[in-house]
């Protein structure tokens, strides 16, 4: 393990003042290992070209470490054709692609999208606005106390009109993984598509699109140790060839005339614009990276860190843990202590190099359902280990005798 | 043990705030959200012909730095005049909680006095002046 912690340069600085750094944030970014970081700078020094435009060396060179790159993420997602594999700016992008540019043209007034009460607003928001400008509904599969969807619910939020179930594959706050195949069975029943959410799960878990066969899947470069500012969206080739542009401009075009244009092939449809290239080529390393050490190890590491962190948080007194038990989530765990406000948590912990989050973690209906205002998350990654573990634990007990004065 | 945030000043007001709870009596009350972190305060003021603060009341929920500023600022306003509060600006907000704020925490710090500056200007420009 620590040679897994030794590949990311920024953990082994200490902080301003000389603490060791002891990163809990991963869940809003991760950190990024040396391979990717000399992904980026090598593009950049050695073969740095636009895209898709040269006929010199360096735009071959640049096209090929690209299309290198779309190629194993497709393996990683084991996606039936490299052209379902489009580059976006993240999660973000990629949902809202699917809101406009698919969801806008099939969903008709009286339709349903399904989503829930565990959804990021990145899952919820555009799905809010796609209903209104389609007359369409948005309905919500209600939650469980324990933090996960509640599944005997699920036939009635279900029907005819049902056009797509929006879900996330793991919860950025309860870190709940949800039962993607039951409802992918579920939507099949009433013919609905079905689009995971996989900023959080893609990082932690291996996925096949295929087995069960999803529709739509966004994620983010930058949660599973890949630069920011780049991002995928699979699309089973089908619906992204019925679909029309998202953004339009230069490379998304097959031929362009003063009033009228026709539409490049996959996946460069979507991809108008120059893409932030290098760090296509460096999520393609990310990629590698997490290839190597399996998606099985990644899993046995982290859940290792989860029980740990899990089990010594359960014994601090009054502390309240959110959301399912370590057998039914990822690597995640946020809490609530009765007398100290996670922002005075954060800011407590903070002191002792701790970085994690406090607030609603972008989650503002599931926290009125959990019925707090915010939590204080531990999100963590392959490369954290028991001593950040030990840290955290102690640091708790600093915040809570600060303010709690005893 | 006296911590150079959380210091006795604030956390006496975070434990045992001063005047906390529904003013039945209120000529006005606002609230405001701090969307970051989700703390919230309500002001609630009893204010006379004179223009005068004679009770101050405050609600919410947050941080132990929003919640003790809104229970020092309550303190701090009543038997002030709508002209005084005015007056006063957040750099002698943020003096009297006697500790130091990153930016950030100044959010929090400020809150409960945001809630005071609208209310104030709002009675102003409303039936306050003439009731
Ligand atoms: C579940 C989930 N969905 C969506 C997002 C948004 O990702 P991005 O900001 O990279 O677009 C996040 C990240 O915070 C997330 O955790």
């Amino acid at each position: 393990m620590e040679n897994i912690r030794s590949d990311f340069p920024i953990l082994g600085r200490p902080l301003a003042d000389g603490t060791p750094l002891v990163y809990l944030d991963s869940g809003s970014s991760a950190q990024k290992p040396q391979v990717v970081i000399d992904a980026l700078v090598e593009c950049y020094q050695t073969y740095y070209a636009n895209a898709h435009r040269g006929v010199y060396q360096f735009g071959v060179q640049i096209d090929e470490a690209l299309e290198g790159a779309r190629e194993r993420i497709a393996a990683m997602l084991g996606a039936a054709e490299v052209e379902e594999v489009v580059f976006t700016s993240g999660t973000t992008m990629s949902i809202n692609l699917v809101a406009q540019a698919w969801a806008r043209m099939v969903l008709e007034e009286g339709d349903e999208v399904l989503v829930n009460e565990m959804e990021h607003h990145a899952n919820l928001v555009p799905w809010q606005q796609v209903v209104r400008q389609t007359g369409a509904v948005l309905k919500h599969i209600p939650l469980t106390d324990d933090g996960h969807l509640d599944l005997d619910q699920l036939q009635n939020c279900l029907g005819p009109r049902t056009k797509l179930i929006a879900v996330t594959g793991m919860s950025n706050v309860l870190g709940t993984i949800n039962p993607i195949g039951r409802l992918v069975e579920a939507a099949a029943t009433v013919g609905a598509r079905v689009l995971v959410d996989g900023a959080q799960s893609v990082p932690h878990a291996a996925i096949n699109v295929q087995d069960p066969a999803i529709d739509f899947l966004a994620f983010s470069g930058h949660k599973l140790y890949g630069p920011s500012g780049i991002g995928v969206l699979y699309g089973r080739r089908e619906l992204l060839e019925m679909m029309d542009p998202f953004l339009c401009g230069g490379n998304m075009i097959s031929e362009v005339g003063l009033t009228e244009s026709t539409w490049a092939d996959l996946p460069a449809k979507f991809e108008a614009g120059t893409l932030p290239v290098a760090e296509a080529i460096a999520l393609g390393t990310a990629v590698d990276y997490v290839t190597d050490i399996g998606f099985e190890q990644i899993g046995r590491i982290e859940r290792a860190l989860l029980v740990e962190a899990q089990t010594r948080l359960q014994e601090i007194p009054d502390l309240v843990i959110h959301g399912p038990d370590v057998d039914h989530k990822g690597a995640i765990i946020s809490f609530t202590d009765p007398r100290v406000h996670p922002h005075d948590m954060a800011e407590l912990l903070k002191r002792k190099g701790v970085a994690l989050r406090a607030g609603h973690h972008c989650a503002m209906p599931l926290h009125a359902r959990l019925g707090v205002v915010a939590t204080t998350r531990v999100s963590l990654a392959v490369y954290n280990t028991s001593a950040d573990i030990d840290v955290l634990i102690e640091a708790i007990h600093y915040a809570r005798k600060v303010l709690r004065r005893d | 043990m006296s911590d150079e945030l959380y210091d006795d000043l604030i956390l006496d007001h975070y434990e045992s705030p001063y005047h906390r709870g529904r003013l039945e009596s209120a000529s006005c009350e606002h609230t405001e959200l701090n969307p970051l972190c989700g703390d919230r305060v309500q002001l609630q003021l009893q204010i006379d012909e004179e223009r005068r603060i004679q009770q101050a009341y405050f609600e919410g929920e947050g941080c132990a730095i929003s919640q003790a500023a809104a229970s020092i600022l309550c303190e701090h306003i009543e038997g002030r005049t709508l002209g005084e509060v005015e007056a006063f600006d957040a750099r002698q907000m943020l003096d009297l909680l006697q500790v130091r704020l990153t930016a950030t925490r100044q959010r929090c710090g400020l809150l409960g006095f945001k809630v005071l500056k609208t209310l104030a200007y709002a009675y102003d420009g409303t039936a306050g002046t003439s009731a």
